[in-house]
Formats: C-alpha cells, sequence, structure tokens
C-alpha cells in the first residue's frame, strides 16, 4: 500500500476518557497528560518531570497505572482513561481522606498521582506489606518527603476497605 | 514537525519506517523514545510508527516445550509476573520487575527496550547469559541474531533501516540450570543501573555473566569450565580476570573505579545467587497448558 499520505500531523482520537467517550484532534507529538490537561479542561493530572521520572501525572490506562507524560494522544484511540476526576467524581475518597488524616498531603501536588498509584496498587492487592506499598510507590516522588505518611495512609485505606469489605 | 502512523501490518510499518524522506521512529511503549523526542524541536520531517495496531503476529508470550518466545507487545512487567519465565529465567524475571516503576513497566517493552540499546539495558544482561536470539523482520523475508551480537554501539543495533525485530526467543535450559540479576542504583524507584551483572550457572556447566552499564554495550563473559564456584580465592582470581573486559566510564552515576570495584562485588554476588537458584530450579517445570 502506499503510505505516503497516511501519517498524520493532526490526529483525531476516540477514547473513553473518565467513563465518558470523548472525540477530539491533536498534534501529532501532543502526549495524553498535554491533551488532559489543554483539550479535555482535567487539570487534576499534574504536570512536573516530563520524562516518567516522578508519577504526578500518573493515570489509568485500561485499568493500569502509566506515566500520562510518556503516552501520545494518538495511541489513546480505543482506548480507557481514568484520571483523578474520576477518582474523586462523589467528593473525596476514603483514601484522601486518610491522607488528609496522616497529614501527608503538604503542598500537595504530588497528591493527585498518588493517590492514582495507590488505587493501582489496591485494585490487585487489598493488602499489600509495607515492603509492597513502598515498592509499588517508588516512581511517585513527594517533594515535601511525606514518603512514610503516604505509606500510612494506604495502609489505613487497605485496613477500613477490608475490614468494610469495601 | 512530528507526524503519527498507526501501522495495522507488519509490511506497512516496514514500508513507513523505510521511507527515505523522513525520519522513522518505532513505537512500542515509548517510555524511551517519548523522552528522546520531548528534547527535538528541529525541522526534521519525523514519522512515528506506532507497532500497537499490527495484528499479524502471534501472541505477547508464547512458551513450549524447547522455550519461550518473548514478541514485541510483551512489556516488562507481564513479563516480570509469568510463572514458567521466573522458573526457568530467574535472572530475567529479576530484571524485569525492577526496570523503573510501577508506571514504566506497565508500558515498557521487552523488545523495545533491547532495540533502545542502551548500554543499562536491565533486560539485556539477563537474555545474553540466558542465550536468547533475535528475530528480525524485513521486506525481503526473517532472520535471526544470536543477542550476543546484537549490540552494536551505544543506541545501536544489529536491526538496520527497513528492518524490525519481532521477537526475542530463549532456548529452555537444560535440567540443574539456575540464574540471578543484581543491580546497583543510587535509589529505589526509577533510576537507571549504575551497575548490573546477570549470572547463569548452566545445568551442563557453563557459567555466564552479563554485564550492564560497564561498556558502550551490554557484554557477556564465559568463566573458565570446571571452575570450583564454592572456592572463593579462586573465583575472585577469575573474575579480575575475566572481568577486565570492562570499560566503565566516570559519569553522574558513578566514578570509573567505584564501578569496576562494584562490577566484581556484584558478579561474586550473582554467582552465589544463582548457584543458589540451580538448587530450586524449575526446569522440571511443567510446560502450562
Amino acid at each position: 500500500m502506499d503510505t505516503r499520505f497516511a501519517a498524520e500531523s493532526q490526529v483525531t482520537v476516540t477514547a473513553t476518557v473518565n467513563g465518558e467517550p470523548r472525540t477530539f484532534t491533536v498534534p501529532a507529538h501532543r502526549t495524553l497528560l498535554d491533551a488532559l490537561r489543554t483539550d479535555l479542561g482535567l487539570t487534576g493530572t499534574k504536570s512536573s518531570c516530563t520524562e516518567g521520572e516522578c508519577g504526578a501525572c500518573t493515570v489509568l490506562l485500561d485499568g493500569k497505572a502509566v506515566n500520562s507524560c510518556l503516552v501520545l494522544a494518538a495511541e489513546m484511540d480505543g482506548h480507557q482513561v481514568t484520571t483523578i476526576e474520576e477518582i474523586s467524581r462523589n467528593g473525596a475518597t476514603d483514601l484522601q481522606e486518610a491522607l488528609l488524616d496522616e497529614g501527608a498531603v503538604q503542598c500537595g501536588f504530588c497528591i493527585p498521582g498518588q493517590v492514582m498509584s495507590a488505587e493501582y496498587l489496591l485494585s490487585h492487592n487489598p493488602e499489600p506489606t509495607v515492603e509492597e506499598i513502598r515498592s509499588a510507590m517508588s516512581g511517585n516522588l513527594c517533594r515535601c518527603a511525606s514518603y512514610n505518611r503516604i505509606v500510612d495512609a494506604i495502609l489505613a485505606t487497605s485496613k477500613k476497605r477490608v475490614s468494610t469489605g469495601e | 514537525m512530528m507526524t503519527y502512523y498507526k501501522a495495522r501490518a507488519l509490511a506497512d510499518a516496514l514500508e513507513m519506517l523505510e521511507r527515505p524522506d523522513v525520519e522513522g521512529r518505532a513505537l512500542l511503549g515509548g517510555t524511551d523514545l517519548l523522552v528522546s523526542l520531548a528534547g527535538k524541536h528541529d525541522d526534521t520531517p519525523r514519522v512515528v510508527v506506532d507497532l500497537k495496531g499490527i495484528k499479524d503476529w502471534g501472541e505477547p508470550l508464547v512458551i513450549t516445550d524447547t522455550g519461550v518466545r518473548i514478541g514485541l507487545m510483551l512489556t516488562m512487567a507481564e513479563l516480570a509476573a509469568d510463572p514458567v519465565v521466573g522458573s526457568w529465567y530467574p535472572a530475567l524475571t529479576e530484571a524485569a520487575d525492577k526496570v523503573g516503576s510501577v508506571a514504566i513497566r506497565n508500558r515498557a517493552t521487552v523488545v523495545g527496550n533491547i532495540c533502545n540499546a542502551s548500554p543499562a539495558s536491565d533486560s539485556a544482561p539477563p537474555l545474553l547469559v540466558h542465550e536468547a536470539t533475535v528475530r528480525i523482520a524485513s521486506a525481503s523475508g526473517q532472520r535471526s541474531v544470536p543477542i550476543s551480537s546484537f549490540f552494536l554501539s551505544p543506541r545501536v543495533t544489529a536491526c538496520a533501516r527497513g528492518e524490525i525485530v519481532t521477537a526475542i526467543e530463549l532456548p529452555r535450559p537444560v535440567p540443574g540450570t539456575g540464574s540471578a540479576y543484581r543491580r546497583l542504583t543510587r535509589r529505589w524507584g526509577i533510576d537507571l543501573i549504575t551497575v548490573s551483572v546477570a549470572a547463569a550457572v548452566h545445568g551442563d556447566g557453563r557459567v555466564l555473566l552479563g554485564l550492564g552499564a560497564v561498556a558502550p554495550t551490554p557484554l557477556l563473559v564465559e568463566l573458565p569450565v570446571g571452575l570450583d564456584l564454592d572456592d572463593r580465592s579462586a573465583l575472585v582470581q577469575v573474575l579480575d580476570e575475566a572481568l577486565s573486559v570492562a570499560t566503565p566510564i566516570t559519569d553522574i552515576r558513578g566514578g570509573a573505579e567505584y564501578r569496576s570495584a562494584m562490577l566484581r562485588e556484584l558478579a561474586s554476588r550473582a554467582i552465589q545467587a544463582a548457584l543458589e537458584s540451580t538448587r530450586r530450579s524449575g526446569n522440571g517445570h511443567s510446560v502450562r497448558g
């Protein structure tokens, strides 16, 4: 086939974002992170290092945690994206309350990414050990160094969810 | 100027990547590619060829009686989670489970990792000691390259323009084989290795070491056959000789001297761990049906 004209500089994508079908046209180089924030107005996902080092931009792609700065928006066609806005659709979750209770939220910038990574962990490992939590969260940096408090909040949430059968 | 092309068939991807008028870059997980493209604001016409839509090759992971075939789409997380891979190639599982972070491993592919050809690749040392073969496709057909001949220089592989790596094949280890991977990083998550060593003690008596981040490419080293691995002083002497092929540099992750010292230490630890792994070797493991 002749592929000469098949490569596009503008790409139209239809993806399920937070449960709703969304169609948007973006430049080929646009990352999922930038598309979420600028094209879809979902600014809960934070932009920080933009090279997969910090985890602030973590979202769920087809249910799996990924760095949205390392995914092209063009790759999203036909896929499902879940952001912090969906997690908090009905207000602060038990995990978010636990982060507040533990004093884990200082400047707060990393928290949406922390919440996404923690929810991903708890989705496939409802009762993680401290070591498993530290390993699972090692891709999320916190410049306020609330690491121990974040671990405590995840542990508390895990215990609460398991005991209440949520 | 960047364009995006989602290939639906291998032939389409090859045709696009061969075009002389644009710089074609193959996209799998994107965890390395997007970082390298982000800094490029020049006028070079560039096409990112997304391979994830291609349907005309097999499953991400195929396990048979004779070995394992890692397909294009297999992610590090999927590789790390597979129990047969874990019992046949423990070093590979250990490496795949340590790359980057959870979010990186959910996206990064094994094939992409070797094609990126970083001297600090985590998957290369275990693939070297387990004697993997790289399958390469082009418009004119298929060819195979032993992974020990695949890495040519930093970011350069034996996969030429107009070719795509379609799979990595690993022979099933002979009974009594064990392996392990030891890596040194400055911190736990999302850091490239300062030095790493994969060791495989093969059931036929051969001992292979795969060395990461101590040369322009990952290195494969074979220790003399018949070596008594429990004789520590003999082993230290043999390692001094065998590891002299390493030519580490000084960079932000460590000095050349420090890397050399850590290389000897990690090699020794990886060999001991590989020996222990031979004792719980899963080579009698039944292939899952």
